[in-house]
């Protein structure tokens, strides 16, 4: 009794392993033949022509792109940044977590972290481009970036600021600093590596986005942008203007955002690779 | 504050929420002298300790009563400077907790906090700070290095050294050695004897020779009371109270 009870639970056991397994090598498959298929379509038509040279017809280059995904990633990072790490610092230190208010607060946040980004698109679209008159513009795309991106930094930011060992605060306190001299001098630099890879994750989210800004900054794929009141295109958003008449120029731009996405990512890991020995090395 | 630093405390209370946590404490704390507090784990030495620089207002739900004074100061009146007591009050944690910066940014801290930014001057206190530290030989040659890299020991060392370095009166030590090995215990306890000269010192300890071996006073915790305080010598070969005994010789905690 008792031995074939334990090999119907090893066979059960077996059995949902082999699932697991089978179910994450299809994922990876899945994934491999996406990047190789994006890379081997894509790859043979990047050349510096493409890349920074002028746009023409015959030679459509992601020039504008480039410099329209450059804009995007300043105006959100400027305006999401600051707010997101001051709200992250306001909640993290200053209110006390188990406050009714507090606890609306992150409900909100995580919902809004949460929300179908063509919602934001819509927002943007009738508050900037319509509302207030910026038409199709980078400005009215970065800020509704900004607004996409805010709940992301202030979680990743609150929680790297929690993580801060107590005994360091107490530590700086214990020398007669002040709660300011505490946040600025001990904790945000502890904090430095965390804050900065959510970042540079909220970067790889303004990077990939693309139902926003069909609705904020319009798709003028041809024209390099003059400044932040234009409209433009970005690389996300140039896969799919040039998919129609230029699939191949659409599939190199393509592996260019794939490899940038990728690279983004490495960097945020590496990163938190740093942070979390900092960690580990607590005495 | 004035010039004198002995601690008067009278007729305390403290309370975490309804949790009485300290029960009518009463005790005089000599300059220049070397304080051991004793008694099992959970008894309130670390909340006296904490109470004397203040760190316990950073627990919100806690409630001090009676009169606590260092000199002529009652530390816990409406007007008093809660910086410059700790300045003067230094603390030592039991877990050693320099901060990730260099050794050299760790000692210049609290100088940094008071307004000392000059850099020669910042040199000689880093320099005198380790130096009283026994820690100058070893920390030297890396003072630009990050002090999460010296060893437990050195840390603690390092800590005092970053507390002295604020130029205190008092130094507070909650069971400094307690996270360390024998050798680093013995170093941190010949450096107390060192130190006991130009400071007051009041120093947790779960260790009884370790009380013996560097305290002038001792005082006796048991839930939340002082039972017993006096010269550590008659404390510990003539205890009065009964359940000192019974708490020295190991029969509880
Ligand atoms: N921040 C706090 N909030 C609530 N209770 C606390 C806090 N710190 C300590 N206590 C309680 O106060 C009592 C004394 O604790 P403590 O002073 O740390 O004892 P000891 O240092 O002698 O081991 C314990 O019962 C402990 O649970
Ligand atoms: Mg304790």
């Amino acid at each position: 009794m008792k031995t074939n009870a334990h090999k119907r639970q090893v066979l059960k056991y077996v059995v949902c392993k082999l699932i697991a397994q089978a179910a994450l090598f299809v994922s990876l498959v899945a994934l491999v033949i996406v990047m190789v298929f994006v890379l081997l379509r894509g790859v043979p038509h990047i050349n510096m022509q493409f890349l920074f040279g002028e746009y023409s017809i015959r030679a459509p280059s992601i020039k504008p792109a480039l410099m329209g995904t450059l804009y995007l990633i300043v105006i959100s990072l400027v305006v999401a940044a600051p707010i997101g790490i001051g709200s992250a610092i306001f909640l993290a230190e200053y209110t006390n977590s188990k406050s009714r208010l507090v606890r609306l607060i992150r409900i909100a946040v995580e919902t809004l972290a949460g929300i179908p980004s063509i919602v934001y698109g819509i927002f943007g679209y009738l508050v900037f481009v319509v509302a207030l008159g910026f038409g199709y513009s980078f400005i009215g795309g970065g800020l509704t970036l900004a607004i996409m991106i805010l709940p992301v930094i202030v979680r990743s930011t609150e929680e790297s600021l929690l993580a801060v060992p107590r005994s360091l605060r107490e530590g700086s306190f214990a020398l007669g600093s002040s709660k300011v001299r505490t946040i600025f001098s001990v904790v945000l630099p502890c904090a430095a590596n965390g804050i900065v890879t959510s970042l540079i994750l909220a970067v790889g989210r303004v990077v990939s986005e693309s139902a926003v800004l069909i609705l904020t900054i319009g798709m003028v794929v041809d024209i390099v942008p003059k400044n932040f009141t234009s409209a433009g295109t970005s690389l996300a958003l140039a896969v799919y203007g040039f998919s129609q008449r230029y699939p191949e120029q659409a599939a190199a731009t393509g592996a260019v955002l794939l490899v940038l996405v990728v690279a983004i990512n490495i960097l945020a890991t590496l990163l938190g690779k740093v942070f979390g020995k900092g960690e580990l090395v607590d005495g | 504050m004035d010039s004198k630093f002995n601690i008067t405390v009278r007729n305390c209370d403290l309370y975490y929420g309804d949790a009485h946590a300290l029960k009518n404490v009463n005790i005089d704390v000599e300059e220049s002298e070397v304080t051991a507090l004793i008694g099992p784990s959970g008894c309130g030495k670390s909340t006296f300790l904490r109470m004397l620089n203040r760190m316990n207002d950073l627990v919100e739900d806690c409630r001090i009563t009676g009169e606590i004074k260092i000199g002529e100061q009652n530390i816990y009146d409406k007007g008093t400077d809660v910086a410059l007591l700790r300045k003067n009050v230094g603390m030592v944690f039991q877990k050693p907790n320099p901060f990730p910066m260099s050794v050299y940014d760790n000692i210049a801290f609290a100088p940094r906090t008071f307004g000392v930014w000059r850099r020669s001057k910042l040199d000689n206190i880093v320099e005198s700070s380790l130096r009283q530290a026994g820690l100058w030989d070893e920390a030297k040659d890396r003072l630009r290095k990050n002090a999460m890299g010296l060893s437990g020991g050195q840390q603690q060392r390092l800590c005092i050294a970053r507390a002295l370095a604020a130029d205190p009166k008092i130094l507070l030590m909650d069971e400094p050695t307690s996270a360390l090995d024998p050798i680093s215990t013995g170093i941190i306890e010949d450096l107390i004897n060192e130190l006991k000269a130009n400071y007051t010192i009041v120093i947790v300890t779960h260790n009884m020779q370790q009380a013996t071996r560097i305290s002038d006073k001792t005082a006796v915790f048991l839930l939340g009371e002082i039972i017993e305080f006096g010269k550590t010598e008659s404390v510990f070969t003539n205890p009065k109270d009964k359940r000192t005994e019974n708490y020295i010789t190991g029969r509880f905690g």
